[in-house]
């Protein structure tokens, strides 16, 4: 064991570091859910990531990536937010897709697709829920009928997220007349084809964050499915699993909430009881022992092990720390907490919008409920009911 | 950066932890119980024989000079199987203390061979460990004396946990006793290796509940397949997930005695005693009546935490640490590591 950073990757940090501090934009950028000004504001930015090939660090250089390891992963991950760059446009792309396509992915499919994910020219939402199909995923009802060599996409998708304003969705679909798990297929398509239309759902805080899918007869072909005929939920299955656990939600993330909170509180802390310093330092703990898991995770990954039910301990641990975090936080503002920008005034973080999104992290990716059972009868062998 | 054990550190953890499960039952825990023993000979001499009380040990008293990173799997097994005898104590916080003195008067070699040092240190004034002693290294002021068995005399104090066997200690410093006049890291790996007991303690208390969830049946049904039962004790595992980590970190950061790896061992103290808390109240729960007496063996791991919680250091001292540790210290994603902190 040694927890120490090898010369190398202390090299490898002030690399990114330096490359941070000349690119990242001076002030934040216009939200990528409101307008399509945003929208592509960060698209550029994510051009300009790829032109310095730090689009996604980890994929191989044929793709437009670095081939680094986790553990670079990681250093590359806390620069990246220690810099406050913008939060990435194309999660759903480098985070799901991407890691998904590398592993079930053609060769030609992932030479047309994967450049261009990391260069942010395909921008992708993702299109797994249904109305009637969210923890219950196997309830899928769109359809995917075969016509030769193309598929006839029809059916309803739900909580797309980005997909009011991305290029390409990628979603489950099922063979008519097949149930569950059997019969399903992962097929990307392209959301201004022909028969797609888009409803945005306004978030609570008015943010176009999801949309509504309609597909008529959408005509994709039969190159653009992800993983076999039919492997769907399978492939659909290690995708989840990129979601749940290590991939999507860097510490780093969390860390500098925790420092933000830091100082927060150091800024109100004479109108505050003592006893505030307790929950504050609670939040920096849990970040740091987030942190310390994930680079136990990713020094046993590097060294060929692999990840299993226990990436569903990690998302319910900061989905869990990121509502304490930003309550604490709102706790401290106290009568201002309920405050929104403008009224707020100018303050480097907006706590409450940060609330209300953390909200929603026991829900997606997978609800907790069902990562607890995950949990309960994966790791610990509990009987199914 | 490497945060995973290598192979010999493994080996050495898998053996002990082999060998404790196995002489250390909740049966064998019951036997003694019942003799109002905290002490089984034939354990101690496996343990011994195991080179596991001399890890810490410098060669030339006959130790292995390992680190405390070596011995914290080690200690967490002691706490999963409930260990009675003070191997951790011994191990980890008395053999380093032993060979921070001048003059250790020959007690390193006499410990590796399987007798008792007793500490009484500032944080804990109920002694463990003292009535099976051959010396104690006690407190006058900032003096440490190292103090013989015929020297002192015992109080029992009465633990909730039956095998921690407590006392106050009655003596008189003299120049002769005095060996020393700084406990250096002992607060710290007496709050280390207890949060590694604890993590055990918590996690056996989690299989505990899940071997009797499955096994018991209401409604005709197993408890354990009923989601609210699952969602208890996987709530109760998570808590003990995200403080393994903690504690395995300050056991490879305590070497760098900085603040930051202070603040780390107070960390690792805090979040493993709080999973532990919620792993064995978790387990009592799922035991539901039965978790309340003694006929379940839940008890046993129970009380062991609720006095391992207040041993070395409380939750109230250990935030208080990491509290100033944020107030004098940078924070931030490049400084996970304590490595990375400035002293």
């Amino acid at each position: 064991m040694k927890l120490e950073y090898t010369p190398e990757q202390d090299a490898f940090r002030a690399e990114v570091r330096a490359w941070m501090e000349a690119n990242v934009p001076s002030g934040p950028l216009p939200s990528f859910d409101l307008t399509r000004e945003g929208f592509e504001a960060h698209r550029d930015w994510e051009r300009k990531l790829s032109e310095g090939r730090w689009g996604m660090v980890t994929w191989p250089e044929a793709y437009g990536g670095r081939a680094l390891d986790l553990i670079r992963w990681l250093i590359f991950e806390e620069e990246y937010y220690r810099a406050k760059a913008p939060t990435r446009v194309n999660q759903n792309g480098i985070f799901l897709l991407g890691p998904t396509m590398m592993e079930f992915g053609t060769e030609d499919q992932k030479a047309r697709f994967l450049p261009r994910m990391a260069a942010g020219d395909d921008i992708w939402a993702q299109a797994w829920s249904e109305p009637g199909a969210g923890s219950d995923l196997a309830g899928v009802r769109a359809t995917a009928t075969r016509d030769g060599d193309h598929y006839i996409l029809n059916g309803q998708k739900t909580w797309s997220s980005r997909a009011v304003f991305a290029d390409w969705a990628f979603g489950l679909f099922r063979e008519p007349g097949s149930e569950r798990h059997k019969g399903m297929s992962l097929i990307l398509f392209p959301l201004d084809a022909p028969g797609v239309t888009r409803r945005p759902i306004q978030r609570m805080d008015g943010k176009m964050v999801f949309a509504e899918l309609f597909l008529d007869n959408v005509r994709v072909p039969v190159a653009d499915r992800l993983g076999d005929e039919g492997q769907g939920w399978h492939v659909c299955m290690a995708t989840a699993g990129f979601e749940r656990g290590l991939m999507l939600r860097s510490p780093a993330r969390y860390q500098v909430a925790a420092s933000n909170l830091l100082t927060l509180y150091e800024n109100n802390k004479n109108s505050l009881p003592a006893s505030v310093a307790e929950r504050v330092a609670q939040s920096w703990m849990d970040a740091d022992a987030y942190a310390l898991s994930i680079y136990s995770t990713a020094s046993r990954l590097t060294a060929g092990g692999s990840i299993g039910p226990e990436s569903s301990t990690n998302k319910i641990f900061w989905s869990e720390m990121d509502i304490a975090l930003h309550q604490t936080a709102l706790d401290i503002l106290g009568d201002r907490a309920e405050l929104a920008p403008p009224d707020l005034g100018t303050t480097a973080v907006d706590w409450l919008e940060d609330y209300i999104f953390a909200l929603a992290g026991p829900i997606y990716a997978g609800s907790n409920e069902i990562q607890r059972n995950i949990i309960a009868e994966r790791m610990l062998g509990l009987p199914r009911a | 950066m490497q945060f995973a054990f290598d192979e010999d550190q493994l080996a050495m953890t898998d053996a002990a932890r082999v060998m404790l499960v196995e002489t250390c039952t909740p049966a064998d825990l019951r036997h003694l119980l019942e003799r109002n023993e905290a002490w089984d000979e034939a354990r101690w001499n496996a343990i011994r024989d195991m080179g596991l009380v001399a890890m810490l040990a410098p060669e030339d008293a006959g130790g292995l000079e390992l680190a405390p990173v070596d011995l914290v799997g080690i200690a967490e097994a002691a706490g999963y199987v409930g260990l009675p005898e003070p191997l951790v104590e011994q191990a980890g916080i008395v053999v380093p203390l032993l060979a921070s003195l001048a003059d250790d008067r020959g007690w390193i070699e006499r410990v590796i061979r399987g007798e008792v040092v007793a500490v009484g240190h500032p944080a804990n004034p109920f002694v463990a460990d003292a009535d099976t002693a051959g010396a104690f290294i006690l407190p006058h002021g900032a003096e440490l004396h190292l103090v013989e068995r015929e020297q002192v005399s015992l109080t029992l104090r009465h633990s909730v946990d039956t095998f921690r066997r407590l006392f106050t200690v009655d003596w008189s410093p003299s120049p002769e006793t005095m060996v020393g006049s700084d406990w250096g890291q002992t607060a710290d790996r007496g709050a280390l290796f207890t949060a590694a007991q604890l993590i055990g303690l918590g996690q056996r208390a989690i299989d505990l509940a899940v071997a009797y969830a499955k096994d018991r049946t209401q409604f005709g049904k197993p408890i354990g397949s009923y989601q609210a039962v699952k969602h208890l004790i996987a709530s109760a595992q998570v808590k003990i997930e995200f403080a393994r980590p903690v504690v395995h970190a300050a056991a490879a950061e305590l070497p760098l005695d900085t603040f930051a790896s202070r603040a780390r061992v107070a960390h690792a103290k805090i979040a493993a005693g709080d999973a532990a808390d919620l792993a064995t109240r978790t387990a009592v729960q799922v035991y539901g009546a039965m978790g309340m007496t003694r006929e379940a063996d839940v008890h046993f791991f129970l009380k062991r935490t609720l006095a391992l919680r207040y041993a070395w250091g409380t939750a109230f001292d250990h935030r208080a640490t990491v509290i100033e540790r944020l107030n004098t210290r940078p924070t931030g994603p490049d400084m996970t590591f304590a490595s990375r902190v400035p002293a």
